[in-house]
C-alpha cells in the first residue's frame, strides 16, 4: 500500500506540483511520459512520488510522447487507471494517438501545460496545443491556477470514468503563469481525494480473459459513420455528468466550478470571452472599467469540448457587443472562440456585435491596459449599435497596428 | 596565431545559451576547426538539429542552417540531402534526440547510408528539461525519473549505427577536442553515413547528483570510460562484454568500410530510367 503523504491545510504549489498531487491522490496504475517544457515537472514530482512510496502503480519514461500516449492507450484498454502529461510539441506528436484513445472510448485523464507550437519554435504559453486538439474526441477543461488545475483533475478522472462518459479528458492550465507560478492551494487528504474518485472500474478490459475483447477494430463505409455519431453523443451528453461532478466537487470543498464561468455579467451591456489565466487579468479589467462607468462582463468556458453553446448564448442574452479573444493563431480565419460564440447566438436568434482579438502569441504579455483597451472598443461597438472596429485584432503585437474586416 | 571561429559562427548570438564549461561548446569549436581545414565554404554547409541544448548548434554557427522537431533531424536532412547532393549536411543531435525520440530515423539513415554527417551528443541524459532518464544513462545512475538509480539497459550508439549499416562509425570524447577535430575531418570527407558518438558532459544536469558535478569531473569519467580501439580490439569478447557491462567503450574510428552511397545510386536510377 502506498504511503499517505502529509498535506497542510494549505499548500504553496504551482501549476505542475498542484497536477502532479492531484494524480497522485488518484492512484493511477500506469503513467506513461516522457519530458517536454513546461509540464516535465508534473512527471518529474510524480517520478519522486513513486520511489518515495507515495504511489503503487506503474510509471514509465518512453521515448517518445506517441510511445507515451499508445502507452496509455494499452494500459487502458488493459483495464487500468491512466494518466500523463503534456505540452506543445509533445501533444502534437500524441495527436494521432489522441484520436485512438477517444474513438476506444478509454478513459485517459491527460493534464497539459498549453504552450506555443513550432515553427518558430517557443517554449512559452498559449493555446495552439489545445486547439489543436479540439476535435480529438476528448473532453477539455480549462484551469486559470494552480487550484484549479489540482481540483479540476481530480474532476477529470471521476467524468472520464462515469460509466455514462467513458471519455478521455485533458486538463489545461497555462504554461508557466499557472504552471510555474506557486499560489495557495487548499488539497485535500489523500484519502477524501481517493474517494471522491473512487475506486475505478475497468470496463471490457483486455485482460479478463475470460472475454476476450478487440479494441480498435477497422469499421469502414458500413459502420464507421454510427461509431463516430456515437461517440459524439457520448461527448454531447457528457455535460449533465461534468454538472453533477463539480456539484459534488462544491459540496466536498465548497469550491464552485460551472461549465462556464461569469464575472459581472448579470447587468453587462458588453462581453469579454476569454479562456485561461487571462480570465483573472479580464476580472481586474472589468473592475477598472466599471469605475468609468462601462457596464462590462467577462465570460470563460470552463468546458472547451463539449462546447456550451445554449449556456453561452443564455448568458450573452442581453449583451450588445461581444469581444472573443483567442490565445491561438487563427491562420486564415476567425479564432475558434469566435466561431463557437458566432454559432451559439445565430442559433438562438442572437445578433450581439461580435469581434476578435488574438492575444498572448507564445507568452507575450497581456495586462490590465490592454483588456480595457478591448472594453473600450467593444464599448464603441455597443455605442454605434454597429460594428465600427476591426472585425479582428490584434493586442500587444509589435510593428504595426495588424486588423482584418 | 590563435584559430579565428569567427567565419564560421553568428557572432551577435554570442555568448551562448549553454551553461558554462558545457561540452557543446568544444564540439561545435572542434566541428568548425574540421570546416576550416577541409576548406568548406560555409554557404555549402547545412547543419539540421533537434530538440535538447545541442538543438542550438543551428542558432550559432553561420550556414545553412534548421532548427527541426525533437528527433525528426535524420529525416529532415535526408530531403536536403537529396535536394542538394553537393552540399555538406551536418546532423547534430542529443542522445534522447537522436536515440530514443527519433531513434527510428536514425537507424533509418545508416539502413540507407545516405551521406549525412551524423554528431551524436552523448551526455547521458535529457539536460535541457533537467536530468531525465535518457537510453544512453548508465544503469544504477541517478536521474530525476531514476530517484534510486536506473535500471534501463542502455544503447551502445555506435553499435546500433553499425548494426543498422552505418558506413563510418567512431567515437571520441569533448576532453580531447584535438582528436575529435581529427575525427569530424575524417567523419566529413567520408562519402556515406557517417556516425561519430560524442561523449560529452553535462555535469550541470548529469553530474550533480552523481558524483561530478563539475565539468572537470564529468570528463574524467568520461575518459575513464574510454578505451583506444587498437588496445579494444586485443581483448576477446568475453573481456570485451565484460568490460561494456561496466559501462567501458572502444574510442577511435570503430568501423569504416565503403558502400554505394544512397543519393548517387539514386540519381544513377534517375539517369536509367531516363535512358540516358
Amino acid at each position: 500500500m502506498a504511503e499517505k503523504y502529509q498535506l497542510k491545510k494549505t499548500e504553496v504549489w504551482d501549476g505542475n506540483m498542484a497536477a502532479a498531487h492531484a494524480l497522485r491522490q488518484a492512484q493511477v496504475d500506469v503513467v506513461a511520459a516522457y519530458p517536454i517544457t513546461p509540464s516535465t515537472p508534473i512527471v518529474q514530482n510524480y517520478a519522486q512520488f513513486l520511489a518515495d512510496g507515495y504511489i503503487d502503480g506503474e510509471f514509465v519514461m518512453v521515448e517518445s510522447e506517441h510511445s507515451a500516449m499508445s502507452a496509455c492507450v494499452g494500459a487502458s484498454a488493459a483495464g487500468g487507471r491512466v494518466a500523463t502529461a503534456t505540452s506543445s510539441q509533445g501533444y502534437a506528436l500524441m495527436v494521432e494517438v489522441l484520436y485512438q484513445a477517444s474513438g476506444m472510448r478509454l478513459p485517459i485523464v491527460m493534464t497539459v501545460v498549453n504552450r506555443a507550437l513550432a515553427s518558430p519554435l517557443n517554449i512559452h504559453g498559449d493555446h495552439s496545443d489545445l486547439y489543436l486538439g479540439r476535435d480529438a474526441g476528448w473532453i477539455h477543461l480549462i484551469c486559470n491556477n494552480p487550484q484549479e488545475a489540482y481540483d479540476l483533475t481530480l474532476c477529470a478522472f471521476k467524468i472520464a470514468e462515469d460509466e455514462r462518459v467513458r471519455l478521455p479528458v485533458t486538463t489545461n492550465q497555462d504554461g508557466f503563469l499557472v504552471s510555474h507560478t506557486a499560489q495557495v492551494v487548499h488539497p485535500l487528504d489523500d484519502d477524501t481525494a481517493y474517494k471522491f474518485i473512487g475506486d475505478y472500474k475497468p470496463l471490457n478490459p483486455m485482460l479478463d480473459t475470460e472475454n476476450p475483447v478487440t479494441y480498435g477494430a477497422q469499421t469502414e463505409e458500413e459502420w464507421h459513420f454510427e461509431h463516430k455519431a456515437n461517440q459524439h453523443k457520448a461527448i454531447m451528453d457528457s455535460f449533465p455528468v461534468i454538472e453533477e461532478v463539480f456539484q459534488q466537487f462544491k459540496d466536498l470543498t465548497g469550491r464552485e466550478y460551472k461549465t462556464i464561468e461569469t464575472y459581472k455579467m448579470d447587468d453587462a451591456e458588453i462581453a469579454l470571452i476569454v479562456m485561461g489565466s487571462t480570465y483573472e487579468t479580464a476580472m481586474v479589467a472589468v473592475d477598472e472599467a466599471r469605475k468609468k462607468g462601462i457596464k462590462v462582463g467577462v465570460v470563460m468556458p470552463r468546458v472547451f469540448r463539449p462546447f456550451p453553446y445554449n449556456q453561452l448564448a443564455e448568458i450573452l442574452k442581453n449583451v450588445k457587443a461581444i469581444a472573443t479573444l483567442d490565445r491561438s493563431a487563427p491562420m486564415g480565419t476567425t479564432g475558434a472562440l469566435y466561431n463557437e460564440t458566432a454559432g451559439a447566438l445565430m442559433a438562438n436568434g442572437q445578433s450581439a456585435i461580435l469581434t476578435n482579438y488574438i492575444y498572448g502569441l507564445g507568452g507575450r504579455d497581456t495586462t490590465v491596459e490592454h483588456l480595457l483597451q478591448v472594453i473600450e472598443e467593444t464599448q464603441q461597438n455597443a455605442e454605434a449599435g454597429k460594428r465600427v472596429t476591426p472585425l479582428q485584432g490584434f493586442i500587444n503585437l509589435r510593428g504595426p497596428k495588424l486588423s482584418f474586416n | 596565431m590563435a584559430f579565428n571561429y569567427d567565419y564560421y559562427l553568428r557572432t551577435d548570438k554570442m555568448p551562448t545559451l549553454w551553461c558554462w564549461g558545457c561540452g557543446d561548446g568544444i564540439i561545435m569549436k572542434a566541428m568548425i576547426r574540421a570546416f576550416a581545414k577541409l576548406g568548406w565554404d560555409k554557404n555549402d554547409i547545412c547543419i539540421v538539429s533537434g530538440i535538447g541544448c545541442s538543438g542550438r548548434f543551428s542558432s550559432y554557427i553561420d550556414a545553412n542552417t534548421v532548427h527541426t522537431t525533437h528527433g525528426r533531424t535524420v529525416a529532415y536532412a535526408t530531403g536536403i540531402k537529396l535536394m542538394h547532393p553537393d552540399k555538406h549536411v551536418i546532423v547534430v543531435a542529443g542522445d534522447g534526440d537522436g536515440l530514443a525520440i527519433g531513434g527510428n530515423h536514425t537507424i533509418h539513415g545508416c539502413r540507407r547510408n545516405i551521406d549525412l554527417n551524423f554528431v551524436l551528443i552523448n551526455n547521458f541524459i535529457y539536460g535541457l528539461t533537467n536530468s531525465q532518464v535518457s537510453p544512453t544513462t548508465p544503469k544504477g545512475a541517478w536521474s530525476v525519473t531514476t530517484q534510486y538509480g536506473n535500471i534501463d539497459p542502455t544503447f551502445d550508439a555506435c553499435e546500433l549505427a553499425i548494426g543498422a549499416g552505418a558506413t563510418f562509425v567512431a567515437r571520441e570524447s569533448v576532453a580531447q577536442a584535438q582528436k575529435l577535430e581529427r575525427i569530424f575531418v575524417k567523419a566529413f570527407q567520408h562519402k556515406g553515413f557517417s556516425f561519430v558518438d560524442v561523449h560529452s558532459n553535462c555535469h550541470v544536469n548529469f553530474g550533480r547528483k552523481n558524483k561530478m558535478a563539475q565539468a572537470k569531473k564529468n570528463m574524467d569519467w568520461i575518459e575513464g570510460n574510454l578505451i583506444p580501439k587498437a588496445k579494444w580490439d586485443k581483448l576477446s569478447p568475453e573481456e570485451q562484454y565484460k568490460l561494456k557491462q561496466e559501462g567501458k567503450f572502444p574510442r577511435g574510428i570503430i568501423h569504416h568500410k565503403e558502400e554505394p552511397e544512397y543519393c548517387e545510386e539514386y540519381y544513377k536510377l534517375i539517369d536509367r530510367v531516363r535512358g540516358k
